[in-house]
């Protein structure tokens, strides 16, 4: 970019045109190196709340100077080592500019601004972002502020953003982020990956952390919408780039599979008039065969690995069946069978049990299937749920036990809350004979 | 959105690249991928053999004329490509200026289409679902 100067020497300023590019050129700097960025200025500052409000600071100074001088060579390292100075400047107005910080800043005026290198070394960033990820959804904040706080320091999006993702005001967001980052510094967090001790239960809140992003784009648990793939694609985006970061970690890989697969169906999952279309109904012509490649691409990363499936493992491999069958028929379901009683040992719950009455339906028939889910009905854990009368209604048709049939299928009508839902199932019923 | 990044050399940047020591340059790209692959937006890329091992299928005659490499017309040699998927045409670009090659090379850059460019409702879209279908029903 070249701009003419005046006589006095000031640059001319730059026109809307200019301001614009620039904006959307350091949007997707951001975007590309904030994770990067805030890693680095934790690391430099202890506290990942200021070092994001550092990290905003550089932004602002990047849009008041690149539109005039231009978009750096290394624009991750400008923002860098412009945030590293406002820290330092901060602590000189402190006045606490003891040996440390003095050191630091003569570091940093040896460097000639951008790209020395020196601290944008990509081995050193990468271990610092795995310790942002671990801090973003550390246990001592909610599942909605590790939420919140993911995919603001780690997705670099804004507010905003996050705010449109879930559908609740800017404000919330704004105050839950506020908050863990002060939950962070009141517990004093540490900027590490955890102990080995803790490690499996800490990936698997980062995993969940993400799971859950991707399902309010797959199955958002409100508006009007029935799918918002713009954040199942962030929350897949940030699966890849922790798998990424953790290669010999089978569950990282197995939950990019299972993202992989359910996302390869988001176009046949809704009909033109918005109403969800089960599985068995969706055209799989449509399915995205390059999804559903790189899926089990990412699965047979997992499995290479040689440490097993454990529950995302075995949940991509059930999605990885469904996935490859021509029909909803010819699919493997006495694999799914054997795969959902692994899962089921591995993490009991009765949703994994009527899944796998389904499955069951489908590999032996209705009745062998009915018997688990009457069982489960006698065990009252899934009492109130629709899923569950909706099952059991689907098995009596097929046992040409009508009358209790409409039964069930009126019931779960009842206890769902999706309208959409509610319509399929009284149809149903309403079509039985009588 | 999805974007392809093509990879166009002219023949003497190819010529100069045997010059350069090979290591460096498999190094070079291999950390670019990797960033990609660490930034969770590498979808799919790969490196093309060298023209004498392609041919090119031209349809001004009809039948179509079938001409071995190398292909004395071309300027620029198509030799890899990436599928990236980002958040916009900015980001694109963003990645594109990061990959490791010199004068006589470019790449040029074009969004993916998606499922919704298409008309849905148009017949031919719809046969070649049915299409698709009855072909997989075949590999059966």
């Amino acid at each position: 970019m070249s701009h003419e100067t005046d006589a006095s020497g000031a640059v001319a300023p730059a026109d809307d045109a200019d301001a614009d590019r620039t904006r959307r050129a350091l949007a997707a700097v951001w975007r590309i190196e904030s994770a990067r960025i805030v890693a680095t200025l934790t690391r430099f500052v202890g506290d990942v709340g200021q070092a994001e409000d550092l990290a905003q600071e550089a932004m602002l100074e990047a849009m008041r100077q690149w539109p005039t001088e231009g978009v750096p060579n290394n624009p991750g390292a400008w923002l860098t080592a412009v945030a590293k100075r406002r820290a330092i400047d901060g602590w000189r107005r402190r006045e606490r500019l003891d040996e440390r910080y003095a050191a630091m800043a003569r570091d940093l005026e040896q460097q000639d601004g951008e790209a020395s290198g020196q601290f944008w070394d990509p081995d050193t960033i990468d271990d610092d972002v795995l310790r942002l990820v671990f801090v973003a959804c550390h246990p001592v904040l909610s599942r909605e502020a590790q939420i919140a706080l993911t995919l603001r320091i780690v997705g670099g999006l804004s507010s905003e953003e996050i705010a449109r993702a879930f559908l609740v005001p800017v404000a919330t967001i704004q105050q839950r982020i506020v908050r863990a980052k002060k939950t962070l510094a009141a517990a004093n967090v540490p900027f590490e990956v955890p102990e080995p001790q803790e490690y499996p239960a800490r990936l698997g809140s980062v995993l969940s952390v993400l799971y859950l992003i991707f399902n309010e784009g797959y199955l958002p648990a409100s508006g009007e919408q029935w799918v918002r793939p713009d954040v199942s694609a962030e929350a897949l985006r940030l699966a890849r780039m922790v798998a990424g970061l953790m290669p010999r970690e089978p569950e990282a890989q197995s939950l990019v599979a299972l993202m992989e697969f359910h996302a390869s169906r988001f176009a046949t999952r809704v009909a033109r008039d918005g109403s969800p279309i089960p599985l068995d109904e969706q055209e799989r012509s449509r399915w995205d065969r390059a999804q559903i490649e790189r899926g089990r691409a990412a699965l047979a990363r997992a499995d290479r690995i040689g440490r097993g499936r454990a529950s995302y493992g075995l949940q991509a491999a059930i999605a990885e069946c469904h996935a490859i069958a021509p029909s909803a028929e010819d699919t493997d379901w006495a694999r799914i069978v054997l795969l959902y009683e692994a899962l089921g040992r591995i993490a009991p719950s009765p949703v994994v049990e009527l899944n796998r009455a389904v499955a069951v339906a489908m590999a032996t028939g209705p009745a062998s299937a009915l018997r688990l889910v009457d069982d489960l009905e006698r065990d009252g854990k899934l009492a109130g749920y629709p899923a569950l009368p909706a099952v059991r209604g689907e098995l009596l048709v097929r046992l040409g036990r009508t009358q209790e049939a409409r039964g069930e299928l009126e019931t779960a009508a009842r206890l769902t809350g999706n309208e959409r839902e509610r319509a399929a199932l009284l149809a149903k019923a309403a079509a039985l004979p009588r | 959105m999805k974007y392809m990044l093509i990879m166009r050399s002219t023949e003497e940047a190819q010529e100069a690249f045997k010059d350069v020591d090979f290591n460096e340059v498999i190094e070079a790209m291999g950390r670019y991928n990797e960033s990609l692959i660490k930034a969770g937006v590498l979808l799919a890329g790969e490196g093309l053999a060298g023209v004498e091992e392609g041919f090119v299928v031209d349809f001004d005659a009809t039948p179509p004329v079938v001409t071995d490499g190398p292909y004395a017309e071309a300027k620029e040699l198509f030799n890899g490509f990436w599928i990236i998927e980002v958040s916009s045409k900015e980001e694109a670009a963003e990645w594109a200026k990061r990959c490791p090659l010199g004068p006589g090379s470019k790449l040029e850059v074009r969004r993916i289409n998606e499922l919704e460019d298409f008309p849905q409702d148009n017949e031919w879209i719809q046969k070649e679902a049915q299409w698709r279908e009855e072909l997989e029903g075949k590999a059966r």
